[in-house]
Parts: C-alpha cells; structure tokens; sequence
C-alpha cells in the first residue's frame, strides 16, 4: 500500500472513530445534562442514568481509541493539538472524570445531598465536556495560530472566540436535543411523554444555532474557496436531517427523531472532517504552517502495521459492543423492583 | 517556577495516583470471576455473596482507575509534545492498541456485568466478568511494553531526516524482555494486592464473628493466592534487576548507592549521603557482615562478577552523550528500593504465616485484629516500585535517546502547569475522599449490604449504619 494512501486511510479512520465518539456519547452527554432537569424523584434519575448505565464506558472509548490512533497515525497533530488546546482539554479531563464517577458513585450512598451532588455533576461534567469538544472542532475548522515549527502560539482565550463558542453551544444544543430524543425513545410512561415535551422545546434551540453556526462557517472557515458557496450533499442532508427531526418528535415517532438527530450529527462530523482533509490543523498564521496528513504521520512502516491491527480488531469491537446494546435494548421504567442500582 | 518542574510533578502525581487503584483492579478482578465461578459450579450462596461482596468494591475502586487513566493518555501529548513528536511513531502504537484491545473489552463487558446479572443468560454473565478480568490485564500489557521501550528502546532506528525515533520491527517492540518482565512482575503485584486487600478486610470481618464461614473462604484463597502471587513479584522482581543490570548500569548501581565500580561488589545495608546526593557520607555494606559479593550476586548471579560505580558510569555517558548530570536522584531510588524490597519479602513471609495459620483456629488469634493494617502494605510497595522505576530513569525520558528536559511541551507557561496541576489536586483529592468513604462503608457493611439491588433494599440496607 503506497504511503498515500496509508494516511489518507488512517485520517479517515481517526475521522470514523470522532464521529462514532459523537454518534454514542452525543446522547450519553445530553442524558447528563438533563438528569437533574427531567428527573423530579430518585428512581426517575436512577431510570434516566439506566438507559446509558450499561455502555455509556463503552462509549467513552471511542474517544480513548481517536486519541491513541492520532498519536500512533499522526503524533504531530496529537502533540500540537493537545499541547496547544492545553487548559480546554484540562478542562475536558475534569468534566469526564467528575461525570464518570459519578455515575458509579451517585447511588452507593442513600443520602439525598450525596445523590444531589453526584447527579449535578453528571450535568456539568457532560456540559463541560460537548462544550469545550465543540469549541476545540469549531477551532480546528477555523484554523488556529501555528508557527512554523508546528507550535501553538495561542492561548485558552484564543479559542474562545465568537465561531468557536458557537462551536461550542452547537454541541450543547445538539447533544441535548440528541439525549432528549434517546430518552424518549428508552424510557416508559410519564417520564417519556415529559422527554418528549422537552425534546420540542430543545429543538428550537437547537435548530436555531445549527443555521446561525451554519451560516458564520462561510465567514469563519475557508469553505468558500475549498468548496464552493454550494456546501455538497453532505451538509445539504444534514441540514435536511435536523429539519425532519421536528416531523418526527410531533407524529410520535421517536425511533426517527433520534435516527434523525444521529443522521445530523454524523453528517456534520463528516462535512468536518472533508473541510479539513487533508490539514488536520490549519494555521491561521500562515497556511504554509499548517499540519496536513502528509507533514504529520507515522512511517509507512507504522500505518501498515497499525492498518492490520485495526483491521483485526475494529470488527471484533463493533460485533460486541453492537451485542451489549442488543442485550439492553428494552425500554427502562422507573418501576423499583426492576431497576438496577 | 520552572514548568518542566512543573510537569514532572504533575505527570509524578497523577501517575502515582492512577496506580494506586489500578493494582487492586488487575487482582480483584480475577478473585471476583474465581467467587462467580465457584458459585456458577457449586451453587452454594456464599459463594454468590462473595462475588457480589468484593464485586461491588472491586467497582468502588475501578471507576476511579478508569476515569483517572483518561488523563494518562492525554498527557504525552498535552506535557510533553516534544516526546511524542520524537516517539510517536512507537510509542502510540501500544497505547492505539491498548484502547482497541483491552479498553473497549473492559469497558463494554463491565456494563454488561453490571447490569446484565438476570437479564442475559447465567453464562454471559459469568463469561463478562472474565472478559473483564482478561481486559484489564490486557491493558497492563500494552502499557508496559509502551513503558518497557522507554527503559529498552527496541526495534527503531533515528530517522536522519526529521530527527525522530521510528519504529522498523514491530515484533521487536511486542517482544521487548522489558516489558513482558514488567508485566510478570506488575501482574503478580496486582494479585499480591488484591489478596492483601481480601486479607485484611476478611480479618476485619472474621474477628467480629460475621459472615465467618464466607470470609474464612476469602482468607484462605486471598493467603495461597497471596504467597504464589508475592513469591513470583519477588522473582520477577530479581530478573527485572538482572535485565536493569545489563541495559540501565546507571539505574542499577544509582539504586544501591554504588559509587565505585567493585568486584566482588558489595550490597547496601545502610548508606547515608551528603545534601548533594552525590558523596557518600558514610555506609554500612554486607562484606562488613561477613557475607561478600552480595550486589554482584543481584547482579549476574554469581558473588565474584564486576558491578560498575555511578562515577565511571557517569564519565562514560558524558563521553557518549556530552557534557551532564546522568546520576538520577540517589536518594529516591535508593529508598524507593528498600521500601519496595522489604515489603516485598515481609509480604512472602506474611502470606505464608497466614497460610500456616489457616491450618488452626486462627479466628479466635489476638493478632487477628491487627490483620486489616496489611493492606497498606502492597499500596506502598506498588508506589515505590513505580517511583523508582521511572525516577531511576532521570535525566532520561527514553533511555539513551531523549532527556525529560527536551521532550516538554515549549508552549506551556507556568500558569497554564499551576492551574492544572491546583486543579488535579482538588480533583483527584475529593476523589479519593468520595473512594475512601465508600470503599470502607461497603467494606464495613459487609455481604448483605452488597446483595440488595433494589431502591429501597439498598437505602435500608446501607442506610442502616450510617
């Protein structure tokens, strides 16, 4: 296999791996920050945490597994992005950990303000965590101040502008709407229909800050001179995905909504992802500095190997976790005797 | 304040941490699938008990091992960018793999275990705590061999164009002696822990006459799983230093306080250095005793053979590598060692003990009520270990080829380390607290505490004591 094509294989799989991130721990992030909002009693809160509880660490390792691939494919884009996105990512490390041991951790202890504490820190760290992943994609979109050598010379602040905030309340409204939709769709009686009131009210949001978000990608990207005004199919029948959302949430459809929502967040993901390639850092100093898949891999020798290993392994870890979501496909009631605490 | 300072202390920090739960994970898992299966053949309740009883805080202890290693793997690149430009080629290879084997098993099969208990078949769920078991272990795999090419770079050539360590022989990388000896000897810790924790914890539960018949059980595997596990760390231990003799001369007589090369070379009993750590001060050695060549016999077994001095160690690599301070800090490795050793061996004499004692009635013992102090015991030989090992490396990040000081990230201010490092500590402090408050209330409530599932069982149950 020529080096060629290796990374341009090896960018799309870390592409894959994002993407099935978002796709999974979109809803896991907007179940969080809807526990302490949609669940009134303690077994509604156990029931909404229940509908991720069994694969929601599963989830998480999409992420695990991007960043170990960037760092085998390409350790350039690895060390620029997460020595330069520095406290974003220090501050995604608190949001996931505060979030992760809360889930196993809220329900060990009977008392109220223990469970209290522990479920506002499952929406925190979940609110924390889409926001900054936001704010960081919409960045990487954007192009962010590199030097020749492949350094960052910004700062936080530097990421916090209007396009990367925007970014960032993208990814929030989104993941809500995406958590609402999911629940909706897991969970049973009173619980569910009031999932499903919130799932339209959340779409307004969302939808309105997709358009805005849509619309400043032409003035905040290079889209324009990379694509064209006319975005593609891809973003096209994102846009169109996120619309028929609304279709479904009102005739009840739920299992639609939520195929819907994915069907957007995935297309966005891959409307990214074909912006950038093949930078994976674009450098708003000069684009000269800018790190591609061709300055920024692995050897030959490297992506081949890593190119069996995953080929190995990437179906032996979609069969299994495809079956554990099997195994928990039933809805969840808030019925005591059949919950698991 | 200096920011690779900085960033050592926080990698120190936050490594040290993540490994004091990750040895009880790597054991506990295997005593929780050996309780499950037991009862899985004999379908005898208190073997059910024990599995849930030391599943739940074999829980308590792996959600924090699991959300404190995401830092792990966002840190090369965020601390130390330089490194994983030079290593990246490697070094992420293992780490890629390490998610993609071993995290997704773990981590998926942990929620079906969860979760799963009557929901799929009995046999699943026996087979997903297994699969965890193996996941875990499997993770311990990947990350040594990724650390073992720090100590043992293997199988790379420098790449002459843009500078960098590039891999050229990915069977020489997966079969690095180094790391399959630490894995020998990181394994067996993990078990040795583990089977100090059930110790001390069914010690606790033995001398208040509860659930005796089910913590004797505990007892008695936790004391044979406990002298095989404690006796192969020690000669995993051993080989680790033979192969350390050979390849880290500098890391092995820095270790004994070996200034100069000697042969036969004598052991350490009791050094004392000066402030600089570079100048003995004053030393007690095993040929003082009457028993000579003790160190060349650690070293290469045999009592006569040649252990080289951190000076002539130190004017070599200055010759090699230029002008610099090869020595690591003495004073670490040096205690780091003896901590390390001595509660090595006073865990092999323990277990045996205990194993003896299993053959009387034990439970009325007076020292019985002092047994549940023993499970500090693993958690600073595991501390040591890693301290040692990596701090014995200074000032190399990858033996011989990069130093800590080339490989931090340039970007990072001092501010950017403090507000992460403050940050950690809070963190990874109430962490611990939350861990530490649960850990002992399960512990304490004991079997019947963890068998109940439901809202109002698990509130009455656990509520009870509070």
């Amino acid at each position: 296999m020529s080096y060629e094509f290796l990374q341009t294989l090896w960018f799309i799989l870390i592409a894959v791996l994002w993407i099935g991130f978002f796709f999974l721990e979109g809803f896991d992030f907007g179940v969080g920050m809807l526990l302490p909002f949609l669940g009134k009693k303690d077994e509604e809160r156990r029931a909404i945490i229940n509908t991720i509880g069994p694969t929601w660490d599963g989830n998480e390792v999409w992420l695990l597994t991007a960043g170990g691939a960037m760092f085998a494919a390409f350790p350039h884009w690895y060390a620029t992005m997460f020595s330069g996105f520095y406290l974003a990512l220090f501050l995604l490390l608190v949001g996931l950990i505060i979030r992760g041991i809360s889930f196993e951790y809220r329900s060990k202890d009977s008392n109220p303000k223990w469970r209290h504490t522990f479920d506002w820190m499952i929406a925190v760290g979940s609110f924390l965590a889409a926001l900054l992943l936001g704010t960081a994609f919409a960045n990487l979109a954007r192009g962010v101040p590199i030097d020749a050598n492949m350094m960052y010379t910004g700062n936080l602040f530097t990421l916090l502008n209007p396009f990367g905030l925007l970014g960032g309340l993208t990814m929030v409204t989104v993941f809500l709407l995406y958590g609402a939709t999911f629940l909706t769709l897991k969970l049973e009686g009173d619980l569910r229909e009031r999932a499903r009131g919130l799932s339209k009210k959340l779409y307004v949001v969302a939808a309105v800050v997709v358009v805005l978000l849509a619309v400043f990608t032409y003035i905040a990207t290079d889209i324009t001179s990379k694509v064209g005004v006319n975005p593609g199919f891809v973003p096209l029948a994102s846009v169109l995905a996120i619309v028929l959302v609304i279709f479904f949430i009102n005739r009840k459809m739920e299992g639609w909504a939520f195929v819907m929502t994915a069907i957007h967040i995935v297309l966005t993901q891959v409307a990214f992802f074909t912006l950038m390639f093949p930078r994976v850092m674009i450098s708003s100093t000069n684009p000269a500095f800018s790190l591609t898949i061709y300055n920024a891999s692995s050897s030959q020798y490297t992506l081949t190997v890593m190119s069996i290993v995953a080929l190995i392994f990437v179906p032996i870890v979609l069969a299994y976790q495809g079956w554990s979501y099997y195994q928990f496909r039933k809805r969840i009631s808030t019925d005591k005797k059949s919950l698991v605490y | 304040m200096d920011p690779i300072i900085l960033s050592r202390w926080q990698f120190g920090l936050t490594t040290v941490y993540h490994f004091l739960f990750v040895p009880l994970t790597l054991g506990l898992s295997w005593f929780v699938a050996y309780f499950q299966t037991r009862f899985y053949q004999t379908r005898d309740e208190t073997y059910r008990k024990s599995a849930k009883f030391w599943g739940k805080l074999f829980l308590i202890n792996f959600a924090i091992g699991v959300v404190t290693g995401i830092v792990q793997e966002f840190q090369f690149g965020m601390n130390w960018s330089e490194y994983s430009r030079y290593v990246g080629d490697i070094f992420g290879a293992p780490l890629a793999i390490e998610a993609l084997m071993a995290f997704f098993l773990e981590s998926t099969f942990l929620g079906v275990w969860i979760f799963g208990e009557g929901k799929i078949p009995e046999k699943m769920h026996l087979a997903s705590i297994w699969l965890v078991a193996i996941g875990s272990n499997l993770s311990a795999l990947w990350i040594l061999l990724a650390n073992g090419w720090m100590q043992h770079p293997v199988g790379y050539v420098i790449n002459e164009i843009n500078g960098r360590a590039e891999l050229v022989d990915f069977f020489a990388l997966i079969s690095n002696p180094k790391g399959w000896l630490f894995f020998w000897h990181t394994v067996a810790a993990g078990l040795a822990t583990a089977s100090f924790f059930v110790i001390g914890i069914s010690a606790y539960h033995i001398v208040r006459k509860q659930n005796v018949d089910l913590f004797k059980r505990s007892f008695l595997t936790a004391t044979i799983v406990g002298l095989i596990a404690s006796t192969l760390v020690f000669f995993g231990g051993h080989t680790n230093g033979q192969f350390m003799f050979e390849t880290q001369p500098m890391k092995f007589s820095a270790i004994e306080a070996h200034w100069e090369t000697s042969a036969p070379a004598e052991f350490s009993i009791l050094t004392i250095g000066d402030l600089t750590g570079k100048q003995e001060v004053w030393s007690l050695r095993t040929d003082a005793i009457g028993i000579p060549g003790v160190l060349s016999f650690l070293a290469c077994n045999n009592f006569d053979c040649e252990v080289r001095g951190v000076y002539d160690i130190q004017a070599e690599y200055e010759a090699t590598y230029g002008p610099g301070d090869y020595i690591p800090l003495m004073v670490v490795t040096y205690w780091t060692f003896r901590f390390m050793m001595t509660i090595g061996l006073l865990m092999m004499l323990l277990s045996f003990l205990f194993l003896l004692a299993t053959r009387g009635k034990y439970e009325n013992a007076k020292w019985m009520k002092w047994v549940p102090w023993v499970i500090v015991l693993p958690y600073i030989a595991n501390a040591s270990g890693w301290i040692l090992t990596e701090m014995g490396r200074q000032p190399w990040i990858v033996q011989g080829l990069l130093k800590v000081e080339d490989a931090v990230s340039p970007n990072l201010t001092t501010v950017d380390l403090l507000i992460s490092l403050i940050g950690y500590t809070v963190v990874y402090g109430a962490l611990a607290a939350a861990m530490y408050y649960l850990m002992k209330k399960y512990a304490i409530a004991g079997p019947d505490a963890a068998m109940h599932e439901s809202v109002d069982v698990a509130t009455a149950a656990v509520g009870a004591d509070d």
